[in-house]
């Protein structure tokens, strides 16, 4: 359900042109949870914001749902945006709104009607275990609440797919495990397909039925998580598995 | 003290009240005025929701010139217009026209500060979900930005009292007039000191209120 087919981007830094993106190529299948993993500067935030159309791609498709997203109009593309719900690495909250009010953004965005949402912001915030922080704002909660907080938003127009950029790296080792526990709860009760950049192993390896390592706008290697690592080809694997650490 | 009071109490008074007036009415179209030039100016610029850079800084052109213009020469400069829209250039509902003038391009610029203010990754994460523009400026920029507009308020509103002083020149009623006729005109020195510390007063009382306001609005205070 999500295709990328032959993605590049690139950009006009101060010197020169970088490629951020080579020709990515992907397949999800519904259920899926993917790992985008990779060292600084490699090109992931670059390829998440061209998924969500933050950047406009070069060249390249993105299919989501069975239509190339870079074809669509403004209009329709803002509504083909609820079919995917995007996290953010530093949360990206309405500070001066209160939790529930966050989780019903996207739907007073859609314009739908009240009570749906006020039902709908509800049984989110159970999802995601802070039924009882609705009425707080997001500076009297923790990192791992906002982050909660932040997935309950993007789920909150039922997406098809969840997007998640760094999700849990401004947290902690057992806050960051509650999270990625949630995200593969999420997953299995909603059947919502997931894709995790990420430069932690360790997220990768605990939640990802499949992974790609990018390195330099290039998908250096791809496929079963277990096989991927078990059996690392490529020098940016072995580094990101600690393999490589001689200097 | 008393004999004092009882000859320029009431006249004190009145100034207060008119000068009152003035900077509550200037404040308020300046602000109706002011608000959407301050989001243009913020959302046409490079790399903003609606960016149209050459727009952009056209519209900053002008409102840097009206800006850079004198109060006192301005007021003059726009007798005709005021004529037009009140029927007078003289007295307290015509110092208001050039106030407004004056004032505007002055909220626009504290506007688009405060607007400036506000996390662009907000921003990004609205356009995610789907938010048409006019949705992020109303549920996004002005909605976050709100604490930093109320303290913009108050630098506005005293901005605004100063110019409504200057008016006195031209005999619009308010403390600066009665400061002119009196202290300077017939050198009454107690009537320029009372006008002086009321000036005073309402500045701080302004700034006071204000900052309350910016702070119980703010909820990015853990109380
Ligand atoms: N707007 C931009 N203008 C110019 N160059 C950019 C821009 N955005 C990204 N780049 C470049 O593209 C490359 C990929 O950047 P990107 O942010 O995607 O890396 P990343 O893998 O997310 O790194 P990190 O783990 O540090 O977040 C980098 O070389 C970066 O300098
Ligand atoms: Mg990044």
């Amino acid at each position: 359900m999500i295709k990328i087919e032959n993605l590049s981007k690139e950009f006009n830094g101060k010197n020169g042109k970088v490629k951020a993106l080579n020709n990515i190529n992907l397949e999800l299948n519904d259920g899926d949870i993917f790992g985008i993993i990779g060292m600084s500067g490699a090109g992931k935030s670059t390829l998440l914001r061209c998924i969500t159309l933050l950047e406009r791609p070069d060249s390249g498709s993105i299919y989501i749902g069975g239509s190339d997203i870079l074809k669509l109009s403004p209009k329709e593309l803002r509504s083909a945006r609820g079919k995917m719900g995007v996290v953010f690495q530093n949360y990206n909250l309405l500070m001066q709104e209160t939790v529930a009010k966050n989780v019903a953004f996207p739907m007073e965005i859609a314009g739908s009607p009240k009570h749906e949402i006020k039902e709908r912001v509800a049984s989110l915030l159970d999802l995601v275990q802070i039924g009882d922080k609705a009425s707080f704002y997001p500076a009297q909660l923790s990192g791992g609440q906002r982050q909660r907080v932040a997935i309950a938003r993007a789920l909150a127009t039922r997406p098809e797919a969840l997007l998640c950029d760094e999700p849990t790296s401004a947290l902690d080792v057992l806050t960051t495990k509650q999270v990625l526990t949630l995200l593969k709860e999420i997953n299995e009760k909603l059947n919502t397909t997931i894709i995790i950049i990420t430069h932690e192993m360790s997220a990768v390896k605990a939640i990802c039925n499949k992974v790609a390592v990018i390195d330099d706008g290039c998908f250096v290697e791809m496929g079963d998580t277990k096989e991927v690592f078990s059996n690392p080809k490529s020098s940016v694997t072995k580094m990101l598995l600690g393999e490589d650490l001689r200097i | 003290m008393e004999a004092f009071f009882n000859v320029y109490g009431s006249l004190l008074l009145d100034s207060t009240l008119e000068t009152l007036y003035m900077t509550f009415i200037a404040t308020l179209f300046s602000y109706i005025l002011g608000v959407p030039l301050g989001v243009i100016l913020s959302v046409t610029k490079k790399g903003a929701i609606a960016s149209s850079p050459s727009f952009n800084s056209v519209a900053g052109w002008i409102v840097n010139i009206v800006r850079s213009v004198p109060f006192i020469i301005l007021m003059v400069f726009v007798i005709p217009f005021t004529r037009l829209v009140t029927g007078s250039s003289i007295g307290l509902n015509a110092a208001i026209v050039p106030l407004i003038i004056a004032a505007t391009p002055f909220v626009a610029r504290i506007v688009e500060q405060s607007l400036e203010e506000v996390d662009r990754g907000l921003i990004e994460a609205a356009k995610c979900m789907g938010a048409s523009n006019i949705q992020i400026i109303t549920k996004v920029m002005l909605k976050e930005s709100r604490p930093s507009l109320i303290r913009g308020l108050s630098i506005s509103t005293i901005t605004i009292l100063s110019y409504s002083a200057i008016t006195g020149s031209i005999g619009a009623g308010g403390l600066g007039d009665m400061a002119i006729r009196y202290g300077y005109q017939q050198y009454i020195d107690s009537v320029m000191y009372a006008t002086v510390i009321l000036l005073v007063v309402i500045v701080v009382l302004i700034q006071w209120a204000c900052n309350i306001w910016a702070f119980k609005a703010d909820k990015r205070n853990r109380n």
